[in-house]
């Protein structure tokens, strides 16, 4: 992570200092860091002399690589990094595998720390229409109620219930209905 | 005895042809009351059946009194809507079409062959007429006491062609009115959820379908859609003057989230107005009309938590009505307003409870487990119609405060959900899967008389017009 953070930087000054001879902008899409007591970036943009030598251009593709970072909202849900969360019929616990879908999910957030998602609570076609609007909103609560445990702030996480309107899987089986029992996470904002 | 006097019944057809939802400046209207005819204080003549059978009645038809294809179309339908409005309710015994077509047709109103209908033991029989005018067309009518020839009801109509069908609603309820003190429905409407647009939510999630808010005429004609959001509008149920739709909408805010709104929809100016927008600290759905439509009891998790809340109809004097770390959801009133039921699952199991309208003497409606959406009856039946889970679905089921006890009025076909009552309570309208996708029927409150009223797509939630 910090890392990666100095790299961003590295390929910043070395792309200002080189008078825009990057035709190529570095797809940085998200805030920078604040700078720490050893970068250089309170300072003046550098004057446009040449790179010292000494500077090391590092590849581009250490950057662009991460499509959750460069990749646009629709592109990220698409292949959504987040674990769908299951619950059992007619309930809202969230037991141990659902717990483990959630810790996994907390390290996503924790890692792309300005990303808002939206919990949608979802339910299988067993139950009955109007309460089932309630029910996902429970599902959709707990699993929000979790991950603050975890440290996520409250703010970054949305709640919206679908009920039964939308399963992810059309069967009338228990392996379809087991999928439409979910949590299902969408990044909101980035 | 009754005179024949022509009416204008315009009124009725005007109020048909404003549901072109959108486009009209002109601010919303109470609809003004149907022009009923003045009877006059004379002895009325009511078919009545023999040994307290219910009357057997026939429906001769109307006869087209030009042969212009217009006149003709309008006077088989007027026909065919009647027998249907007329059977809808149960109260004769219809004779079938079939015997019906072996008696020639008169050729005017007042010569009816009434040997002919003896031997057919009609009790009854409803003969009419329509006529090009300047105005669209006159439609007459007559129900005449077969025994004696007497006129029981006789009323003159003038309006638009454009659709006959409300010309026979309009017959019905009247005639049900004057003959048995009846209210009827057939000049009521259904609103409900559809996907029959077949158009899919934009978002990051494919194949999923946009739900709009339609209204149809009881029996299904004439669907006209509400709303035009390509979102999920859904729940919609119908102020007491018929003027307005509230509903949940489902509204995508850019990257803030999707917020359930609770909208109301104007549907003769297309007018909107939001009296409770969900924002990321809440969510606001299921909302449902006081009866004497100032209030809209709703769904909200403002608390963290699914809690029934009431507001004024603009959104103002918030009150919550329920305290509870359990599910509280989908509120109805009572006919009077005084009492409303909800479903809550504190006790475990969903089941369906009433409280008075301040949110005192909460309890238990009844013992069945699994129950959603209540809708509430009006006098003299004063009844409460829930879904329950009886098997793999749900069924619907009718509970008497009378007898304390639930009658379960569907067959276990499908599942059956989302009841709620005629504005007479005779009739329910649901949902069911029983033909394969979601749609709307309608049920005696028996169990007699299964109708399905919708067949394009999918389309769920009805709620039926007082």
């Amino acid at each position: 992570m910090r890392h990666t953070q100095f790299a961003v930087i590295a390929v910043l000054v070395a792309t200002l200092g080189a008078g825009g001879c990057g035709k190529k902008k570095p797809p940085v899409a998200r805030p920078m860091p604040p700078p720490t007591s050893t970068t250089p970036t309170n300072a003046p943009p550098p004057p446009p002399t040449p790179v010292p030598e000494t500077t090391a251009i590092p590849p581009e593709p250490k950057i662009t690589d991460d499509p959750l970072v460069a990749g646009d909202l629709d592109q990220i849900n698409k292949n959504s990094p987040f674990e769908a969360v299951f619950f059992a019929l007619d309930s809202f616990e969230v037991d141990g595998p659902a717990q483990q879908a959630l810790n996994a999910n907390a390290g996503i957030l924790k890692k792309y720390p300005s990303w808002v998602i939206t919990i949608e609570g979802h339910c299988d076609e067993r139950g009955s229409a109007e309460y089932n609007l309630a029910l996902g909103e429970k599902r959709a609560l707990a699993a929000k109620t979790y991950l603050v445990s975890l440290g996520i702030p409250a703010d970054r996480l949305r709640t919206v219930s679908y009920g039964k309107e939308f399963p992810f899987d059309p069967g009338h089986d228990e392996a379809a209905w087991l999928k439409n029992r979910r949590a299902h996470f969408v990044v909101t904002s980035k | 005895m009754t005179m024949t006097r022509p009416i204008l019944t315009c009124l009725a057809l005007a109020a048909a042809a404003s549901l072109t939802v959108r486009g009209q400046q002109t601010p919303p209207q109470q609809t003004p009351p149907p022009q009923t005819p003045q009877q006059q204080s004379e002895v009325r003549t009511v078919i009545s059946g023999a040994g307290g059978n219910a009357p057997k009645l026939a429906i001769a038809g109307f006869i087209p009194l030009s042969q212009d294809a217009e006149t003709v179309a309008a006077a088989k339908t007027i026909g065919d809507v009647l027998y249907d409005d007329v059977a809808y309710e149960r109260e004769y015994y219809m004779i079938a079409k079939d015997a019906v077509a072996t008696v020639p047709r008169p050729a005017s109103v007042d010569k009816v062959p009434l040997d002919r209908w003896r031997e057919l033991n009609a009790d009854g029989v409803i003969v009419g007429s329509v006529q090009k005018v300047a105005a669209g067309i006159e439609v007459q009518v007559r129900l005449i006491k077969v025994a004696t020839g007497e006129s029981a009801f006789g009323q003159r109509y003038t309006g638009p062609v454009a659709n006959p069908r409300r010309f026979a609603h309009t017959i019905w309820d009247e005639l049900y009115k004057q003959q048995l003190q009846g209210r009827g429905v057939a000049r009521t409407r259904l609103t409900f959820s559809s996907d029959r647009t077949a158009d899919l939510i934009k978002g990051p999630v494919a194949s999923r379908d946009v739900q709009e808010v339609f209204i149809a005429d009881y029996d299904g004609a004439n669907p006209r859609r509400v709303t035009n959001t390509k979102t999920l509008n859904i729940t919609p149920t119908w102020s007491p003057d018929g003027q307005i739709i509230a509903y949940t909408s489902y509204r995508p805010s850019g990257g803030m989230g999707t917020f359930q709104d609770i909208v109301l929809s104007y549907i003769t100016t297309g007018d909107r107005q939001t009296p409770a927008n969900g924002d990321p600290s809440k969510q606001n759905y299921l909302p449902v009309w006081s009866p004497d439509g100032t209030k809209i009891a709703f769904t909200t998790n403002r608390d963290g938590n699914p809690e029934i809340y009431v507001m004024n109809r603009d959104g103002s004097g918030l009150r919550r009505m329920t305290t509870h770390p359990a599910i509280d959801v989908t509120p109805t009133w009572s006919p009077n307003g005084q009492q409303l039921a909800w479903v809550s699952d504190r006790t475990g199991a969903p089941k369906i409870y009433v409280m008075n309208a301040d949110g005192t003497g909460q309890r238990a409606l009844s013992a069945d487990t699994n129950c959603d959406r209540p809708t509430w009856s009006t006098a003299p039946f004063n009844e409460i119609a829930y879904a329950v889970r009886t098997g793999p679905g749900y069924d619907i089921k009718v509970y008497s405060f009378a007898t304390g006890q639930a009658t379960k009025i569907t067959d276990g076909i499908g599942s059956n959900e989302s009841p709620a009552f005629s504005p007479n309570g005779r009739h329910i309208a649901f949902t069911s899967t029983r033909n394969g996708k979601v749609q709307i029927f309608t049920i005696a409150r028996d169990g007699n008389d299964l109708r399905q009223i919708t067949r394009e797509g999918n389309n769920k939630f009805p709620n039926w017009s007082q």
